[in-house]
């Protein structure tokens, strides 16, 4: 059987602010710079997921493109879209970093059924992107 | 006469609200948008000028000091902003795409020395802008 690899892009509006409760506030500042201004600031970001599977011989396809895109609707873009990204779930004790956000798009297309999830790559803007295949989660992303 | 557009980007946070409405009215006119808490983009903006070339250095206008006065004017005040919190002219004025592309060319208008400002650009994204030529 053939395996193949597809992946798929998305695009999202979100604000966020990078802060660490475990810093003092000038060291936020020292750390984070401009992104830790505390009214926020905001991007386009680009998520592109990476998916394998076997090529079913009937459809030629990995898988439907339209479950995938009905699946990213709902887990992805549903939840952070025209949102504040500090305000969600997943940023309560984490910062809104792009690498957090990559490790959380992870757990969630994780879950797609229909094919294994490779890679995630997120464009925070057209100079800075990130890659998460999974893996370890390195201790210090947490605070 | 020659156009020359320098481009700038700068990533900020909005909301489109209407004080005036309730918030039911915001939110059937703003969608999405009218969330208080905020979204962001990393905006795009295009600032193109008029002139002549001169004949000595072959410019329209100094680039690095186009550069410097969008830097100045603009990138300086945008960048890594709320523009509904920090911008002086978004307190009266709601944040949409147009009225950035209008407040820009309050900005620069006047600042660049030599060429005629033409055309202010703002991509909110790659496929949304709006244009301000300035009053017609």
């Amino acid at each position: 059987m053939a395996k193949a690899y597809l992946s798929r892009r998305y695009h999202f509006s979100a604000s966020h602010r990078l802060h660490s409760e475990a810093y003092s506030e000038e060291k936020n500042r020292a750390v984070f710079g401009k992104c830790n201004n505390p009214h926020g600031h905001g991007h386009n970001y680009t998520v592109q997921v990476t998916l394998s599977g076997t090529v079913d011989p009937v459809t030629g396809m990995v898988c439907d493109l339209g479950a995938l895109d009905a699946f990213a609707s709902e887990h992805l873009l549903q939840r952070f879209d025209h949102m504040n990204l500090n305000t969600l779930e997943c940023f309560q004790e984490l910062v809104s970093s792009t690498e957090n956000l990559s490790i959380e798009v992870h757990r969630i297309f994780e879950r797609f059924p229909a094919a294994h999830l490779e890679r995630v790559h997120i464009e925070e803007t057209s100079n800075n992107s990130f890659d998460y295949a999974g893996g370890a989660v390195v201790a210090a992303g947490r605070i | 006469m020659i156009f020359l557009t320098r481009k700038a980007e700068f990533s900020s946070a909005h909301f489109y609200w209407n004080d005036q409405w309730s918030q039911r009215e915001n939110e059937r006119v703003f969608g999405k948008c009218a969330n208080r808490n905020g979204h962001g983009h990393n905006y795009t903006l295009e600032v193109t000028v008029l002139g002549e070339v001169n004949a000595t250095s072959g410019f329209v206008v100094d680039l690095k000091e186009l550069k410097d006065i969008l830097e100045r004017e603009v990138v300086s005040v945008y960048d890594h902003r709320h523009l509904n919190l920090e911008v002086p002219e978004f307190k009266t004025a709601i944040p949409t795409t147009e009225n950035i592309a209008i407040a820009i060319w309050k900005r620069l208008e006047g600042k660049i020395p030599g060429a005629k400002l033409y055309r202010v650009r703002v991509y909110e994204m790659p496929d949304l802008f709006a244009d301000f030529y300035g009053e017609l």
